[in-house]
């Protein structure tokens, strides 16, 4: 059966709320995992996620926009985040951020036009003694100088289509 | 993710499981009253003794408790908790647990921050190992009428969620803006029920304590901090890691310990605790004196105190809820403050006025976040104003 963008959004989304529940405590578990999974919350995700739980496309919309790590505007399938908090910053932060921007060939808070890498800043990712560290998706890049910038994105370039940075390395031993 | 550097610690001794097994045969009084008799105090920063806080929410009336374990660790300088859910996550899991039959809770939730994602399989295989082993569900540990189990929350990346009303906002599917206090969550807490909001490292004392006593803890630290601690340490050290030490260890001898001994002044608390300089390395880290969640950043001979005082301010900017005046605006000011120092065109008119406004948000602020965003800036500014006033500034 063919089956429009929109109606399978709405599988996924009512899906979800199957498994969170319909109450509004189960709101930001849904949005991380649409997030996760479109790279974005949609207006048309988010009307229908207000008309599951039952609450004003409104409210939705403020919780969005308070949290860092959701977001209505389409980023990138690697989303790059470069701590920026005091223990980066003196150890070199800035060098690894101009390569970042070289490599990429954008700046902070933009989105490389194929859809592939969105580069942002953190505040403090809790790797402070082994920094500068670089959060992208899920997996933590810890001690990177401008020189190992360009490894790490060939790896996310490599990887890129299976989704699965967050699924390979990078757990905990 | 392992810590570069780290000394032994007491967690490594502790028998997962010991702590629980000594709880369970015990009232639900007399666990409160052995973490009361240890003297164990918070551990993210704030310092409410924990057998206090125990105490109120097992004497609130209702049907449904929760305790949550706040991993929403966003202080900047601070990664002791990174390490203790990756090595020690057992421990952490059962002080929940404990925490919950203490105030006579069935749910537990961990919080735990979108920056560490990466941890989520690893504790979800730690919490299914726990229920296979009877230690966690229901009928725990062979007990009829006993039952708990711990869920996991992820944080969304906003560092003000680990403000423990904040956080249950952010649980209950809101924006994570602190509520005001009173009520506080060990009567109206998730969901309006009785919560106990304890902190990953709190947690894990709370299983040694039951383990080896309360004695034992006491008898470390000074009188008014019992126990020993873990510290984040970052910066200019040779050694930087997450280390244990007792309770009222002086800044000098910490600093030695982990190879700092050139330094020119240490922030103790992260963003929002102080800065502290060389002159005062005798002081000793402990509620009574310097407290601090564990984050120590350490500045060399080489910085520009400016230049961290201006990164501070930019986190809290960037991190402020908004909710309410002095702490939304009032850090957009300071941090402006700032850029006139690096310029070199403040007045001390002006330097006294922005001091008179830190002041005012350390009162008026409506939280801990703009109650104490202003305290590096101050201490930044009293102690080094031979360094930051009267700049030359650089051509951009």
């Amino acid at each position: 059966m063919i089956q429009t963008e929109q109606e399978k959004l709405r599988d996924e989304i009512v899906a979800l709320a199957g498994r969170y529940g319909r109450d509004r405590g189960a709101l930001i578990p849904i949005l991380q995992e649409i997030q996760k999974k479109r790279f974005q919350v949609s207006d048309f995700a988010m009307q229908l996620i207000a008309d599951m739980l039952d609450i004003h496309p409104v409210e939705v919309y403020s919780v969005i926009s308070f949290y860092s790590f959701l977001d209505f505007a389409p980023k990138g399938k690697f989303v790059i985040r470069l701590c920026r908090t005091i223990s980066c910053d003196m150890q070199g932060k800035e060098r690894v951020a101009r390569q970042l921007e070289n490599d990429l060939g954008i700046k902070f808070g933009e989105t490389t036009p194929d859809g592939k890498f969105t580069l942002e800043w953190a505040n403090c990712l809790g790797m402070c003694d082994q920094s500068p560290a670089i959060l992208i998706n899920d997996r933590i890049f810890t001690e990177v100088t401008p020189e190992k910038v360009h490894d790490i994105l060939e790896e996310c370039r490599s990887t890129f289509g299976i989704f699965s940075v967050e699924n390979r390395e990078g757990r905990p031993a | 993710m392992k810590a570069t550097n780290t000394n032994t610690f007491t967690f490594s001794t502790v028998e997962p499981g010991s702590g629980l097994k000594k709880a369970i045969k015990m009232k639900r009084s007399e666990i409160i009253a052995e973490v009361s008799a240890s003297g164990l105090k918070g551990r993210g920063g704030a310092g409410f003794p924990t057998g206090v806080k125990w105490n109120l929410a097992a004497a609130a009336q209702a049907e449904q408790k929760y305790i949550i374990c706040n991993a929403d660790e966003g202080e900047p300088g601070t990664f002791k908790d990174r390490l203790l859910l990756s090595d020690f996550a057992d421990l952490v899991c059962e002080g929940i647990t404990i925490g919950g039959i203490a105030i006579g809770a069935d749910k537990g939730v961990i919080y735990l921050r979108g920056e560490y994602t990466y941890l989520r399989p690893h504790l979800e295989a730690v919490l299914k190992r726990r229920r296979e082993a009877g230690l966690l569900g229901e009928k725990l540990m062979g007990k009829d009428g006993l039952s708990f189990d711990i869920e996991i929350r992820m944080g969304s990346g906003a560092y003000v969620c680990g403000e423990e009303t904040a956080l249950i906002e952010s649980l209950e599917g809101h924006r994570g803006e602190p509520r005001n206090r009173p009520p506080f969550p060990v009567d109206t807490g998730y969901f309006n029920l009785p919560t106990s909001v304890n902190n990953v490292e709190t947690l894990a004392w709370a299983t040694c304590i039951l383990a080896k006593g309360a004695g034992w803890f006491k008898k470390i630290g000074t009188d008014k901090s019992t126990g020993l601690k873990l510290f984040s340490i970052s910066g200019d050290v040779e050694r930087p890691g997450v280390y244990e030490f007792p309770m009222g260890i002086t800044i000098a001898e910490l600093l030695k310990q982990v190879g700092g001994e050139n330094t020119k002044a240490v922030q103790i608390g992260g963003a929002s605790g102080h800065c502290i300089p060389a002159s005062q390395f005798k002081r000793t880290i402990a509620f009574e004196d310097v407290p601090t969640g564990g984050s120590i950043i350490v500045f060399g001979p080489q910085r520009d105190m400016l230049d961290v005082a201006a990164n501070f301010m930019e986190f809290f900017v960037e991190e402020s809820c908004g909710q309410c005046t002095p702490c939304r605006i009032g850090n957009v000011k300071l941090l402006e403050g700032i850029r006139l120092l690096q310029e070199g065109r403040c007045s001390m008119q002006y330097i006294r006025e922005l001091m008179a406004l830190g002041e005012t948000m350390q009162v008026a602020s409506k939280c801990g976040l703009g109650q104490s965003s202003p305290n590096a800036f101050l201490s930044i500014v009293q102690n080094f104003k031979d360094e930051i006033m009267g700049r030359i500034s650089q051509p951009a």
